[in-house]
């Protein structure tokens, strides 16, 4: 019952959240802001994440391909498929469900038990549409660019580690990565990504603005962001996953 | 004018406000004084609707705070400014934007109009030049001064002040009673301190309420709380030794 009470509370929210915002001068100015923190700051994460999971998807593939076969362009088309299909969009995601989710709960929730939300409230500011939406247009908008980020370097990663390593050519990877290309794969990578981004912010926010208490349970929060937002972003990765399949 | 008439509060089973009437008059500093734990910050939460009151009457100007949609509740919070109790500063703004901000959302102001009046709310609180400081690089004191600053900002009809000298020595907690005195003398404003400072009871008190249990048990000002008989109030008003020995000082020259 707690848990369909929570659920309710978060639509509650969302409906708030979508106000239409007091200023749109400020709260482009706050999105901004957002997509610096949330967006650009992720960056250099993403971008170590990528190229050695790129490498290591790579290297995987190559090492057990102990049949001749399958064309050495194989490990180029599974490097490919991996990480337009799963690794970027997913896996990065889950890391700035983690990354980000718990600075947005822990930003949030530290504004609540400071009464700094309280004072927005008190000047007739509405606190959630002010708070929430600047970092849920930022993560819609960026998510989808770090992960393009992503795939490029993953990819990139990929190569490096297969020419470094002798175990292939840089022709016959670059064959691979072109072969069976559908646009449809990016379509589907980056459907997934404005919806994670989405999760990812909402229920860090919403555990965030509802926290109640002290510095303990601003980091009880924070966890229970990332715990929630990661089961989120996996149950909307198999349903996004289900409906572009049975298409 | 703000009225509070018949306010009952409960949180679960613990009924915190009982049925609680006060009146709080415009240019008048109002104390609502009372021990930890009776309800004063709830009250004052329930009548900037914070809260949401179980049922009674929060009129401001005649005008149910309870019953109002949201649109005029937000009008009526425009005209409010608050003094938190742990100042509430935005921590990742100046100085001047804090202050800044309730101009950036609700005024037509110019950026220089602004700063202009951001000038004038820091010299008025003896903080002029300070704009580009972080609050975390501020005294207690100088972030009460700056809540105040920013309180001010709007030009406020209503000064709400949450234990505004906790945490703060005498003579600062001097200081920032006096410029609550000022502020509401010079803008006519209707102004609600909440505190148990005993300082404060005397030093700016027009009207004091004093809160009991949950009810308001006693109503008069500085001058009559001293002479009061009522027990709950001179054991909270006397409760040091120090307001003992002043008492017995005051009763010897027949006050």
């Amino acid at each position: 019952m707690k848990f369909i009470g929570q659920i309710g509370k978060y639509f509650l929210m969302l409906w708030i959240v979508f106000s239409k915002p007091e200023k749109f001068k400020v709260f482009w100015r706050r999105a901004f802001e957002e997509i610096q923190l949330i967006g650009v700051n992720s960056l250099p994460i993403v971008a170590l994440m990528s190229v050695f999971m790129g490498g290591v998807i790579a290297l995987q593939t190559a090492s057990n391909m102990d049949t001749p076969w399958l064309p050495e362009y194989t490990i180029g088309y599974i490097t490919r498929s991996s990480t337009i299909l799963e690794f970027s969009p997913t896996i990065i995601s889950l890391i700035l469900a983690g990354k980000v989710g718990s600075n947005v709960s822990s930003e949030i929730g530290m504004m609540r038990v400071t009464e700094q939300i309280d004072a927005l409230e008190i000047m007739g500011v509405n606190s959630l549409t002010y708070l929430v939406l600047p970092k849920i247009t930022a993560a819609v908008i960026f998510f989808p660019i770090l992960i393009i980020f992503s795939m490029g370097l993953s990819i990139l990663g990929g190569w490096l580690s297969l020419v470094l390593s002798g175990l292939s050519s840089t022709d016959s990877y670059v064959f691979g990565l072109r072969s069976f290309f559908k646009i449809s794969d990016i379509t589907y990578a980056l459907s997934k990504t404005v919806v994670f981004g989405f999760l990812i912010v909402s229920i860090a926010s919403y555990y965030g603005y509802y926290t109640k208490g002290g510095a303990i349970d601003v980091g009880k929060s924070s966890t229970q962001a990332v715990v929630s937002s990661s089961i989120a972003i996996l149950l909307a990765n198999f349903l996004i996953t289900q409906m572009f399949l049975l298409k | 004018m703000i009225e509070v008439k018949n306010v009952n509060k409960s949180f679960g089973d613990l009924h915190v406000l009982k049925d609680i009437s006060a009146k709080f008059e415009k240019g008048k500093v109002n104390l609502i004084i009372g021990a930890s734990g009776q309800g004063k910050s709830v009250l004052a939460k329930c009548i900037v609707g914070l809260h949401e009151v179980d049922n009674g009457e929060i009129l401001y100007n005649g005008k149910d705070l309870v019953k109002m949609p949201n649109h005029e509740r937000r009008d009526i919070r425009k005209q409010i400014g608050m003094l938190f109790q742990g100042s509430a500063l935005f921590d990742s703004m100046t100085v001047e934007n804090n202050i800044m901000f309730p101009l950036t959302m609700f005024s037509q102001m110019t950026r220089k109009e602004m700063l202009d009046r951001v000038n004038f709310c820091l010299e008025r609180v003896n903080l002029a030049g300070r704009n580009k400081l972080f609050p975390a690089e501020c005294s207690g004191g100088m972030q009460k001064r700056i809540a105040i600053a920013r309180a001010i900002a709007m030009n406020p009809k209503y000064l709400f002040c949450d234990e505004p000298n906790s945490g703060l020595d005498p003579q600062t907690s001097i200081l920032i009673d006096e410029l609550i005195k000022e502020i509401t003398y010079e803008f006519d404003i209707t102004t609600i301190v909440i505190t148990h400072d005993m300082n404060s009871v005397i030093e700016i008190g027009d009207t004091i309420n004093f809160i009991h249990q949950g009810q308001n048990w006693w109503q008069g000002n500085s001058s009559s709380i001293i002479k009061s008989t009522n027990k709950e109030v001179t054991d909270f008003v006397f409760a040091s030794e120090f307001m003992k020995t002043i008492r017995e000082n005051l009763r010897n020259i027949g006050v």
